[in-house]
């Protein structure tokens, strides 16, 4: 889980990175950033949960 | 490639700048005093010991590779055509600061801006990480902030780098706006500080094994408090020189820039005085100060930009925001932090980066004296999501990588057993306070 979570962090900023370089319309722009963005957000809380301290204090 | 240069300074404005520059030291006193009055008292010479270090490991691997990388508009840089656009990614000069002329000019005065304000940087996980980072291994890491990861991310916004150009290429408003360093230093600060939390683990006697958090209060609030006020010159002298020498605005600014870092600090301390004062029946001081700390961070992006209502407003939300994440981060997500360093610099700083995008007019008004088109408006917010995107998407899992890497050759965390005694006793020999502790664990259930 955190391997796959680091790996996600930047897989979504590579899409973030696509949609500046490869769409030209602001709404698709957009679009491709959130997507971007969530797919971040969603390797962070995948990260973090991997990183939570179990129930008896340590990891 | 050689990007534009910035117009040249009046020899006024050189010496304006300087000035502003020779106040930033004070911010990195006052973050070692928070620091050191948060951690308890068996690790307070650690702490401030570990400040001068890396402080001084950050100026060093700084003035080795770190200038040459970060670079500034008008120097050379690596750069690639990517479908027709250019894309500075890397400065290209000279190691140990060959070929920047030490002169007054824009080149040397951002140099010199910094080699202080990595510093700062380099500050902001040692709060995070107090009283179970080793010294050799915290410096280690500072030497691979300074020296790669700080650089990289710098060139990008203030080296000419393709953040920068996010307006002139992709026609995201100005571009990525971050005058005093919210993203540069905070963020960067506060993300590496999250690393830290998470490959050293929580303080010994931190959680129950149940899990619950339990208090470990730092042991001078006085230092605390002290810590701020002094943080507040450093903080006007670092968004000041920031802006002049990398948001390129006139030097009259310099007062718009002094006022809105004073009021998004005092809407800050107000916000997270009330809230806890609200929640807690008493206002908290260690909240509050964190408050007033995350209003500095949140002010540095948009401090040359926006109208002093708006930082006022800044900062009453950095101090809202600071008093739940600290919670939370330690309740729900496990991590020990006991400067609350990743809430204030990190969130903080996030927040002052969007801030500028709600506030693209006065950005275009500050830096072209022309009105904006809507499109534009809403490319600005665009563009300072993108730098969030980045600090989220690169620079963190890349900070996390350096120090796993390092870990696992130099293991950063003092072993929890000496944790009883104190980093004092265990890194230096000697406590900070010998007459008057006496080392127990008064305060820990576990």
């Amino acid at each position: 889980m955190k391997i796959t979570g680091l790996l996600m962090m930047p897989a979504g900023w590579f899409l973030v990175l696509a949609a500046l370089v490869l769409l030209r319309t602001y709404v698709a722009q957009v679009s491709f950033i959130a997507a971007g963005i969530g797919v971040e957000i969603l390797g962070l809380v995948l990260f973090t949960r991997a990183h939570w301290v179990a129930k008896g204090g340590s990891e | 490639m050689i990007p534009q240069p910035l117009s040249t300074m009046s020899e006024n404005s050189e010496a304006l700048c300087i000035l502003f520059i020779l106040l930033l030291p004070l911010a990195l006193a006052g973050l070692a005093l928070i620091n050191t009055g948060l951690s308890r008292s068996r690790s307070a010479a650690h702490s401030m010991m570990a400040a001068l270090c890396v402080v001084g490991a950050a100026a060093t691997a700084y003035f080795v590779t770190g200038f040459a990388w970060q670079g500034y508009p008008g120097l050379v840089s690596h750069s690639m055509i990517i479908f027709g656009k250019e894309w500075s990614w890397l400065g290209a000069g000279h190691f140990f600061l060959r070929g920047v002329p030490l002169d007054g000019s824009r080149v040397s005065l951002a140099a010199l801006a910094q080699l202080i304000s990595v510093g700062l940087a380099a500050l902001i996980p040692l709060g995070a990480a107090a009283e179970r980072w080793r010294l050799r291994a915290c410096c280690l890491s500072t030497a691979l902030l300074a020296a790669i990861t700080y650089p990289l991310f710098a060139h990008w916004v203030w080296g000419g780098g393709w953040l920068e150009r996010l307006g002139s290429n992709y026609g995201l408003g100005l571009g990525f706006l971050d005058a005093g360093g919210s993203a540069t230093i905070q963020v960067v600060g506060g993300l590496t500080a999250l690393t830290m939390v998470w490959l050293l683990g929580p303080r010994r006697g931190k959680y129950s094994p149940e899990g619950m958090p339990g208090a470990l209060p730092g042991h001078n609030t006085v230092y605390v408090l002290f810590g701020c006020l002094l943080a507040l010159p450093g903080w006007m002298g670092l968004n000041a020189a920031g802006s002049l020498l990398f948001a390129g605005v006139p030097p009259g600014r310099t007062v718009l820039v002094a006022v809105n870092t004073l009021l998004a600090a005092a809407g800050a301390v107000l916000a997270a005085a009330s809230i806890t004062r609200y929640r807690f029946g008493k206002p908290d001081a260690s909240l509050s100060a964190n408050g007033w700390v995350s209003g500095l961070a949140a002010s540095s992006a948009g401090c040359a930009f926006v109208p002093p209502a708006a930082a006022l407003l800044i900062g009453l939300v950095a101090g809202a925001l600071v008093t739940y994440t600290v919670a939370w981060m330690e309740a729900r997500l496990g991590l020990d932090d006991p400067a609350g360093a990743v809430s204030v610099h990190a969130v903080g700083g996030i927040w002052g980066i969007l801030a500028v995008g709600l506030f693209p007019r006065a950005a275009a008004t500050a830096l072209t004296s022309a009105a904006i088109s809507a499109p534009m408006q809403g490319g600005q917010m665009l563009a300072q999501i993108v730098g969030v995107a980045t600090l989220l998407g690169f620079v963190l899992p890349f900070t996390y990588s350096l120090n796993w890497i390092l870990n696992r050759f130099f293991p950063q965390r003092i072993p929890p057993e000496e944790e009883r005694h104190g980093a004092d006793l265990y890194e230096l020999g000697a406590g900070a306070y010998p007459e008057f502790v006496t080392h127990t664990d008064e305060f820990s259930q576990w």
